[in-house]
């Protein structure tokens, strides 16, 4: 399997450096076909490893390829582990990629940097299955990095734009912060264990949590647990998780493709990822866990909030993705590993598919994203609007479709969890307040998808006459990655489900403790997906969702005036909301705008002022001073100096006389 | 009876008398030679008084010397004097500071 | 002659440069570049510096990674009244030093090959005098060698600031001579002061000669002014700027990538082994003026508006991880760590000196056709460069030590180390992840993405062949290390182990 394995990630990154280097020469199609070939033939193979470990039963494998670096003991090197949990999300990953790419011949048709940018994202295809195949954490802190640059270069793809080039170097610096906590929490990793490989930290785990890290002198802190959120700090950088999440709505200034590639499928499931490969040592620290499950609830409700006030239609899609990977998170954080991966899985296709449907809506509106200048366009678009609609449904999970089995069962889940169980207050507040957030996210879920949904399919056609009369469904390229997304969207979670949740699919790949083994726990009461599907409609979550959309119908289709009234009445809420919790404030007038000054001012009174001007020219200028002083006593005048003659000599007499 | 030490006052006079006359002119630069040569006449005096008084013939024989020598250098004081006059058309010392740093 | 050749490789590798410096001047004439001997000289000092680097890579080649002692030496009397000897060798530390010399100095003749219009002849010359000195004091064993080598490295690069650089050159000059001079006079006080105590100059007599606490104290602080002032350290390190400021690309490249290099050298072959109490002894006060490096200078780089200036503060900034490295030491209390800060110090310094080269040629490029290094003058350059775009993009990402890169190597290993001793210095250290990426890509932002600013960039051609070509070396340089490390790193790994137990044994 080998080969199999340094194929799947070296043709991607072949066709990236074809298309990137040589992209003028092959052309237009020939790099669109270089990259479609590089990255399908990593998603074959990705299939066929995920087979064999589905149906034929293939161990894990734990693959060495070459010695990065080896000092002091410390070996550093690039290697492989795929097992299932890998073998899943390298399916994910190949799959949206190859669908994206089919999806971009169509969405950048006509733009100069289309070598370029399939030189990006098959390079970005590389990156993200070298962070999940890793096999220790400096290969997956390559990754962690590497599709970080990525998505910097591909937010900022357009890059005459000014809100673009912002943007990216916003979200850089914010995924930055979050690297920071995450390099740190793997120099305490090696600090204690000595390695860098995932299997002999795992093996040690134990003692790292036996230990002690001082952090503040005086007060030990659990080694695991100041490692774990320091991990988590990482992951909340990546995976947008507040308050780290301001970079994801602006990045929505990079191509639409990229959006669902990178904003919501993949990239942003990092951080999901890596706390579910890092479960062995999460769930050691229940302080960590609890930290986890907090940052995912707040991130899950608040920011669903927010969904409801844009007017942008991938903005709209990417507080919604803010709030699922919320979700995630708080899944995590109840000790459902399997849950959050399921829900990362089911989410990676009907959000891709959401962000794709919205990008063909912008292309035949030509790049309007105002929601406000769209409606009715159903009509015209019937193959988007049905995709679209799949896609919407699962999202609030409707009853069988992929989102319904993940949201519903991680729900559950939360419900469940250990948290419930625990014995203190503390686990009880955790728990009402992850409980509580998913629960009302979902009645939020619903009421911001079928605005937008309604907004945009819905109603009066509000887009000027110019555009409506060229309004029509987009191509064959954009619209056969919709459908191909929209049968996993609908009907993945019925088959997998049963599998991957409760037939231990993972295995020995994530690893929960005895008494947090919430989906062990919920094995015991599974009947099947039917039974869960008759069961839904006694459960909360169906009555919130149906809420959810009916209370979107009747108050943008039915009753457009009311958002206005409320809108007015309210207008305290919605400047909250608009200004999204002055988050953005806190970061760029608050730290960006703070660090400036403060580099100012150590510019300009430290170096400037200080060293520069009083110590060194300082030093200067006091010497050309004296010197100034000493040189008033040459007049240039005889007679002075011949007077300072006769007072030296007289000195001189006096002293051989009087004093020898 | 006229002594060794009256030589040797007259001798200090006339030394102090060239040193304040060399220090409080600041107007003419001949003063200043003739402060000079008055200097050297009083170091001739002191050369005379020690000669006689010792009975050694060698301090008067320096005085030759220093007269000689002396004369030569107000010759040359004298000419770079005119030449300064020519260039600055004025002898004046007080304007004479171009040696300050 | 092969085998002579072998034998003196480290003199031919100093000499040959100089002779070569030597013949240019005595062939060169005074005119401008239209002279018709230009052309030669150009080919001359480019076939000089190659031939020297292709020495060096004999170098490379038959060095042992495995032998602890020094290779390659070389002994002569030299001042016999002195006991001092021509005595060279070079080791784990100084080797992947002359590489990196003997590496940049061609490209840097390749990048002033037709940008300067004064004088080429000498300012070839300059360069290749330069090197040959560099190598010098890379190689010497005998500290009076050592410290004629330091010293005479300064005239070439007076010369090329002074003679070659912008409108303030003079200031920067002055400043750059006589802050380094100040220190390094220091330095030979406590040469001498140790060869009074030895009765030769010759650096393993140093280390071995037993020293009392206070003496070391004294000593530790003549050679951190020497080497603090050339690393440099903050609060020396204003000279930097001005000097890079000023001096012409090539300048600001050797500078960078090399000079700076001197002082981290020196902490590490004089410092730690002949003081190594009194290294101890200073140790908390050099991590915390590391750290403030990190730290204060990466603030103070976010605000300049000057090019040129920012990368020299960013310069700082990573250095400021070499003395962290080297320094970390004793802070670590058990187990391993110590070769780690170690390794990543020195592996710092070889990355640093390939970055922050290929960005000041990055900003020469722009200088060359805009002549101005604000920031605030350029915008969009990406539209009418995309090639050097690409590349400057590339330099930026590795500036701001993004994994895959060389920058990140360096400074991973020396985080790491610095976890193992305290958490703080780690979280000062990691810092630089997100200030770092800060002001690199902050001043990207400006000057490559956006609208074409104004007419000069619209103006603007791409990189021709001869900038391409020196770039893309450094570009592939800065993957191939940040990618597989590992050459790099088994080659001081003996040494630095060897250092290490050195350092371990108190002289008291």
């Amino acid at each position: 399997m080998y080969g199999y394995y340094l194929t799947i990630v070296l043709a991607p990154l072949a066709a990236a450096i074809i298309a990137g280097l040589a992209g003028r020469r092959i052309g237009r199609a020939g790099s669109h076909w270089v990259t479609i070939i590089g990255v399908g033939l990593s998603f074959v193979l990705s299939s066929l490893v995920l087979k064999n470990m589905f149906w034929g039963g293939a161990e894990a494998e734990n693959i060495h390829v070459y010695t990065w670096a080896v000092t002091d003991g410390l070996r550093m090197e690039v290697g492989f582990l795929v097992d299932r949990l890998t073998a899943l999300m390298m399916l994910v990953v190949t799959f949206v990629s190859l669908m994206v790419h089919i999806y971009t011949i169509g969405y950048m048709r006509e733009d100069p940097g289309y070598q370029r940018f399939f030189s990006y994202i098959a390079l970005f295809t590389f990156s993200m299955l070298m962070l999940v195949m890793s096999n220790n954490f400096l290969q997956l802190f390559f990754g962690w990095e590497a599709v970080g640059l990525v998505s910097y270069l591909l937010i900022g793809f357009w890059f005459k734009k000014e809100t673009a080039i912002f943007a990216n170097l916003k979200a850089f610096l914010v995924n930055r912060v979050g690297d920071f906590g995450f390099i740190l929490g793997i120099a305490g990793i090696v600090t204690i264990t000595g390695s860098l490989d995932y299997a002999e930290v795992f093996a040690s785990a134990e003692s790292i949590a036996a230990q002690n890290i001082e952090v503040f002198p005086g007060t030990p802190w659990n080694a695991m647990t100041v490692i774990c959120i320091l991990l988590f700090i990482g992951a909340m950088g990546k995976s947008a998780q507040a308050p780290l999440h301001v970079w994801l709505p602006d990045s929505m200034e990079g191509p639409t493709p990229i959006s669902a590639l990178i904003h919501a499928a993949t990239m942003v499931t990092a951080g999901i990822y890596m706390v579910a490969r890092m479960s062995p040592l999460f769930e050691l620290s229940t302080a960590a866990l609890g930290f986890v499950i907090i940052i995912g609830a707040v991130t899950a409700f608040f920011m669903g909030l927010l969904g409801i006030v844009q007017n942008d239609i991938k903005r709209v899609v990417a507080y919604s993705t803010l709030s699922q990977l919320g979700y995630m998170t708080v899944a995590l954080g109840a000790s459902a590993y399997s849950a959050a991966i399921f829900h990362l899985m089911t989410h990676a296709f009907f959000k891709a598919l959401l962000f794709l449907a919205a990008g063909s809506v912008i292309i035949a509106l030509h790049h309007e994203q105002d929601i406000r200048k769209m409606g009715g366009i159903r009509k015209y678009m019937p193959i988007t609007y049905w995709t679209a609609l799949v896609g919407s449904l699962a999202l609030i999970g409707f009853p069988g479709s992929s989102g319904f089995f993940s949201k519903d069962l991680l729900i559950e889940a939360v419900k469940e969890s250990h948290w419930h169980q625990g014995p203190t207050v503390g686990d009880q507040i955790t728990y009402w307040i992850a409980y509580l957030s998913v629960l009302l996210g979902v009645f939020v879920t619903a009421l911001y998808s079928f605005r937008m949904f309604f907004l945009v399919f819905h109603g009066k056609e509000r887009m000027d006459a110019e555009t409506k009369s060229h309004l029509h469904e987009t191509s064959a390229v954009v619209t056969v990655p919709l459908i191909l997304l929209a049968i996993p969207a609908a009907l993945i979670g019925w088959f997998t489900v049963g599998p991957v949740l409760f037939e231990n699919y993972f295995g020995d790949a994530i690893f929960v403790s005895e008494n947090q083994d919430v989906i062990g726990h919920m094995a015991a009461a599974w009947h099947g997906s039917m039974a869960l599907l008759m069961h839904t409609v006694r459960t909360p979550v169906f009555w919130l969702a149906a809420s959810g959309v009916f209370s979107a119908w009747f108050l943008y289709l039915k009753r457009p005036d009311i958002p206005q009234a409320i809108q007015s009445k309210m207008s305290g809420i919605y400047t909250l909301l608009d200004r999204k919790y002055y988050f953005d404030d806190l970061w760029i007038k608050g730290f960006a705008a703070g660090g400036r000054s403060f580099g100012q001012f150590l510019y300009q009174r430290g170096d400037q002022m200080i060293i520069d001007g009083i110590l060194v020219d300082g030093t200067a200028k006091t010497v050309g001073r004296l010197a100034g002083v000493m040189r008033q006593i040459q007049t240039g005048y005889l007679y002075t100096y011949a007077f300072a003659m006769i007072i030296g000599l007289t000195a001189l007499l006096g002293w051989l006389v009087w004093l020898r | 009876m006229i002594g060794l030490e009256h030589f040797l006052t007259l001798a200090a006079m006339l030394f102090v008398l060239s040193i304040a006359g060399i220090i409080i002119n600041r107007r003419n630069l001949i003063l200043l030679l003739m402060c000079v040569e008055l200097m050297l006449l009083a170091v001739n005096f002191n050369f005379i008084a020690f000669s006689r008084h010792l009975g050694d013939e060698t301090g008067q024989i320096f005085v030759f010397f220093i007269l000689t020598v002396a004369a030569a250098e107000a010759a040359i004081g004298l000419a770079i004097l005119v030449v300064l006059f020519r260039n600055r058309r004025s002898i004046a010392v007080q304007e004479l500071n171009t040696l300050k740093g | 002659m092969i085998m002579e050749l072998s034998q003196h490789l480290l003199s031919f590798l100093i000499w040959l440069p100089i002779i070569g410096g030597v013949v240019l001047i005595v062939i060169g004439d005074d005119q401008d570049v239209t002279s018709s001997r230009a052309g030669l000289m150009r080919i001359v000092a480019l076939a000089v510096t190659t031939a020297t680097f292709l020495m060096s890579i004999a170098l490379y080649v038959s060095f042992d990674n495995a032998a602890t002692g020094m290779q390659f030496g070389e002994k002569i009397a030299w001042v016999a009244s002195l006991n001092a000897f021509y005595s060279l060798g070079v080791d784990g530390i100084s080797t992947p030093l002359i590489l990196l010399t003997t590496f940049m100095t061609p490209l840097v003749i390749i990048a002033g090959w037709d940008t300067i219009k004064n004088r080429p002849a000498q300012y070839f010359a300059a360069f290749l005098i330069l090197e040959g000195l560099m190598i010098g004091v890379f190689s010497a064993l005998d500290a009076l060698l050592f410290y004629m080598f330091w010293e005479a490295m300064l005239i070439p690069m007076f010369l090329i600031i002074g003679v070659w650089g912008g409108e303030r050159r003079v200031y920067a000059t002055l400043k750059f001579f006589l802050y380094t001079f100040l220190g390094s006079v220091l330095m030979l006080v406590a040469f001498i002061y140790l060869y009074g105590q030895t009765g030769s100059f010759d650096l393993f007599g140093f280390v071995d000669a037993p020293l009392s606490l206070a003496a070391q104290k004294v000593i530790f602080l003549a050679f951190l002014l020497a080497f603090a002032v050339k690393v440099p350290m903050w609060p020396v390190h204003t000279w930097l700027p001005d000097a890079h400021v000023e001096a012409p690309t090539g300048g600001s490249v050797i500078l960078a990538a090399i000079m700076l290099k001197m002082g981290g050298y020196g902490f590490i072959r004089l410092s730690l082994p002949i003081v190594p109490d009194g290294s101890e002894y200073f140790s908390g006060m050099m991590i915390a003026l590391s750290l403030i490096a990190v730290v204060y200078i990466g603030f103070v780089a976010l605000m300049q508006t000057d090019m040129k200036k920012l990368i020299a503060y960013s310069s700082i900034a990573h250095m400021g991880f070499v003395t962290l490295g080297f320094f970390i030491l004793w802070s670590i209390d058990s187990g391993t760590g110590a070769g780690l800060g170690m390794t990543g110090g020195m592996v710092q310094m070889i990355s640093h000196g390939l970055i922050s080269g290929a960005l000041f040629l990055c900003v020469g490029v722009l200088y060359d056709r805009v002549h101005s290094r604000e920031i605030a003058d350029y915008g969009g350059v990406a539209n009418t460069m995309p090639k050097f775009a690409a590349l400057m993009v590339l330099f930026a990402m590795a500036n701001a030590g993004l994994p895959g890169t060389s920058g990140f190597v360096g400074e991973f290993m020396v985080i790491i180390a610095s976890f193992k001793a305290n958490f703080w210095f780690a979280f000062l250290a990691g810092s630089t992840l997100v200030l770092g990426a800060a002001y690199t890509l902050w001043m990207v932002k400006r000057v490559i993405y956006g609208e074409v600013a104004n007419d000069n960039v619209a103006a603007l051609t791409d990189l021709n062949r001869r900038e391409f070509l020196v770039l893309a070396i450094l570009a592939v340089s800065v993957l191939i290390i940040g990618l597989w490390p590992a050459p790099l790193v088994d080659m001081m790994n003996v040494t630095i182990e060897k250092l290490i137990e050195q350092v371990g044994y108190s002289k008291l």
